[in-house]
């Protein structure tokens, strides 16, 4: 039987050593420790209030004892919370199409202005998404405002009804959507600005050549050079809108009744304001298999997209 | 050796004995109270009437050398609510939170009781109403002791022009300054015809439809003016009664005459409505007639504020009380209710009441005749009959007399509120009452 001579503890050590400096060496390991600062970050901001919504939905209403899902399943009985669903899909899905378009269009535009003046209307541009949305949203306010809107008072010299902007559901809902696009408009518009200017001009020389109009250029050459820019904007802007609380609070705080309530500004009536926190973390927890679902499509299409080209 | 038995009478007069002596007692500053405490207080809508409030702590903390923090926290924004939740959540932060109506009760476990003060201060300042006792009592436990400053009573102001000229109603003839009321003809039948009135004279009455405070403050005492109640005392449903059902018929012919949009209306509406010239009426405290006084001198000259209309279960006015209450986490208990117990005596509770203009109401009976209500103007005695001084209305929060967990849902969601605005859109009555029960069967989950 031959002996095995045992490893030399100086030569294991320096092996060691050389092993963590190979792995120091590692291009994962220098970006896993520069990225650490944030992940820690994210971990206490975002990965332990999740995690402490988590428990807290677990919990019955006198916060006492843990009911597993019992609070999910509660909720999803209740009328109220259903059409808190549809007003959040009704509200963040037409926000986020309006949205795209009208960035879409709005970036072709300033994409055709001569460089030298588009700079100042890239920055006008920007001023509603810039605007903090609580102040800006204070304006509609005014506006909108069920007895003294400035519109409903130009309406009223121009001899045509007024409208009860914020007094009736529909139009409680229009309004909302409305600021919502205003606000958010000018963050597609920038993205897909961004992604016009890396169009090659070949293509658009090529297509020029081949007597493309400029609906077919936009169609055949442009559209599909920013397809993945499109789908991640969306996807961002669709979670943004989703959780969206601050429009919602200042125009209408859910009303009139419950017309315009959506997933944040429920979570915030029954949880804070009515006590019941354990179904507020229910109602705003519900939000994530929804994006996750939402993602998981815009995401899979942006993969096959990828290993198309 | 023998023990010398002590009877149970003996016993119990011994021991009131002793609690009067603590409780009459001054603070001493002793082993428990370590010379330091931390207050947060509702920050005043009226200026500067947080300087009353600064100066009496300051004598309180001067005689009693105690280092007092305080802090004045907006309610704008949910600051103050979300304060209290998050403290409640940490068991860490202020000794003294000041908190508005259900929220004692919500957080009943964590506040340390106050009995001895409140027999104390009951006996010196005489009794509270039953709202206040509803709200800051329970299982036979006060919770936090009624705060003189942010307590209201969200009765009818008045346009003097207006329901004289539209409505035939001298509101100053009914409850005039410094004399007792005439107000035996003022009924919910009255007030729906001088709705009309107004109405049809371009000036209708400002009473919001929304899920906010005021709203919900109005439609509870039109409730229980008419025995109208939704969840019994018990926790048990009643919403479909003949009580509830004549309630909503009579808010149904109210929003005929109302403002288009009041389903919309938060709690400014109705000020912004008043202060515009546009109403002859709204239900609120004197903030708006202050605010007029300031921004629109000819509107304030024609207020006056007066108790509710009575309905065939008598004259009920929404009275929403805030309370101090005092964190079993506190580490100076006995400093805290010494504090408590200073800013609540009478001439404390006036110096308030002087420095808000009249806004803020003491909550104990024998403290609602302070010349600040009768000497407001314009016009003279505009808010004499604000604090109602005679007790002519029976003062109420909507929601009651439900248990406070049910009662706080049904309040903060403005469910009344919803119910007549859907019952006057269209939907059978049946149907209402209905929707509210599967509501209400929602706000008993434990």
């Amino acid at each position: 039987m031959a002996d095995i001579a045992a490893p030399n503890a100086t030569v294991l050590a320096a092996g060691r050593r050389s092993g963590l400096h190979k792995l120091m060496q590692r291009k994962s390991m220098i970006a896993f420790l520069m990225a650490l600062p944030l992940i820690l970050l994210i971990a206490i901001l975002v990965i332990y209030p999740a995690g402490y919504a988590i428990y807290l939905a677990m919990l019955n209403k006198s916060m006492s004892k843990f009911v597993g899902f019992g609070t999910f399943e509660f909720i999803l009985k209740r009328q109220a919370f259903w059409d808190v669903i549809y007003q959040s899909c009704l509200f963040a899905i037409s926000a986020v199409i309006f949205k795209a378009f009208i960035g879409f269009i709005v970036a072709h535009f300033v994409h055709n202005i001569p460089t030298k003046g588009q700079r100042k209307w890239r920055g006008m541009l920007l001023v509603p998404w810039v605007i903090p949305p609580a102040m800006s949203t204070l304006a509609w306010l005014w506006l909108f405002d069920p007895s003294y809107s400035a519109f409903n008072w130009i309406f009223a010299h121009l001899g045509i009804n007024s409208i009860p902007w914020l007094g009736e559901a529909g139009w409680a809902r229009f309004c909302v959507i409305l600021v919502n696009i205003w606000a958010g408009a000018p963050f597609f518009m920038i993205m897909y600005l961004a992604a016009l200017k890396s169009v090659p001009d070949q293509l658009h020389e090529a297509a020029a050549i081949d007597g493309a109009t400029w609906l077919q250029k936009i169609w055949y050459v442009n559209l599909p050079m920013m397809r993945n820019i499109i789908a991640i904007t969306a996807l961002f802007s669709l979670i943004v809108t989703f959780a969206n609380f601050d429009i919602v609070r200042v125009l209408t705080n859910g009303g009139p009744l419950t017309a315009t309530q959506i997933f944040a500004t429920w979570s915030f009536k029954v949880g804070i304001e009515s006590g019941d926190i354990p179904q507020g973390a229910a109602v705003s927890l519900f939000m994530a298999p929804i994006l996750a679902i939402a993602a998981a499509f815009i995401l899979r299409n942006i993969s096959k997209r990828g290993s198309e080209v | 050796m023998g023990f010398k038995r002590v009877s149970r009478r003996r016993f119990v007069g011994g021991t009131a004995a002793l609690s009067s002596a603590l409780v009459a007692a001054p603070f001493v500053r002793g082993a428990y109270a370590a010379g330091k405490i931390s207050v947060g207080f509702w920050d005043h809508w009226v200026p500067n009437a947080n300087g009353a409030t600064e100066k009496l702590i300051h004598e309180w903390a001067e005689k009693e050398k105690v280092e007092v923090q305080i802090d004045f926290i907006t309610s704008q924004g949910n600051k103050l609510l979300l304060t209290t939740a998050a403290e409640a959540q940490a068991k860490s932060g202020h000794d003294i939170l000041a908190m508005n109506t259900f929220l004692p009760a919500r957080y009943a476990e964590q506040l340390v009781p106050v009995n001895a003060e409140m027999e104390k201060l009951i006996a010196d300042n005489g009794k509270v109403n039953a709202t206040v006792e509803y709200l800051g009592k329970v299982g036979g436990n006060w919770l936090a002791i009624p705060a003189t400053i942010g307590s209201q009573i969200k009765g009818p102001c008045s346009r003097i022009d207006y329901m004289k000229e539209y409505a035939g109603i001298d509101v100053q003839k009914m409850y005039p300054a410094g004399a007792e009321p005439q107000d035996k003809d003022w009924t919910l039948d009255t007030f729906l015809k001088a709705a009309e009135a107004c109405h049809k004279g371009g000036h209708p009455f400002g009473i919001g439809l929304g899920t906010t405070s005021d709203n919900v403050d109005t439609i509870g005492a039109i409730f229980h003016s008419f025995g109208a109640v939704l969840v019994d005392a018990k926790g048990e449903i009643v919403v479909k009664n003949d009580q509830v059902r004549q309630a909503l018929d009579w808010y149904k012919k109210l929003m005929a005459f109302l403002p288009a949009d009041v389903a919309a209306w938060d709690d400014a509406s109705n000020n912004k409505f008043l202060v515009s010239g546009q109403a002859s009426m709204i239900m609120n405290p004197p903030s708006a007639w202050a605010v007029a006084k300031r921004d629109a001198p000819k509107v304030a000259e024609q207020c006056w504020t007066h108790p509710f209309p009575a309905g065939p279960k008598g004259r009920f006015g929404p009275f929403l009380p805030f309370f101090w209450g005092v964190w079993n986490f506190s580490k100076n208990v006995p400093a805290a209710k010494s504090l408590l117990m200073y800013l609540s005596q009478a001439s404390s509770a006036e110096k308030m009441v002087e420095a808000s203009g009249g806004y803020d109401l003491p909550s104990f009976e024998k403290l609602t005749k302070f010349k600040v209500w009768a000497e407001a103007e314009p016009p003279k005695g505009t808010l004499f009959s604000y604090p109602d001084p005679y007790h002519t209305q029976t003062l109420s929060i909507a929601a009651a007399p439900a248990p406070h967990k049910i009662a706080e849902q049904i309040y903060n969601l403005g469910l009344q509120t919803q119910m007549a605005v859907r019952y006057f859109k269209g939907e059978a009555l049946e149907k209402t009452l209905d929707w509210a029960s599967g509501e209400l069967e929602g706000y008993m989950r434990n």
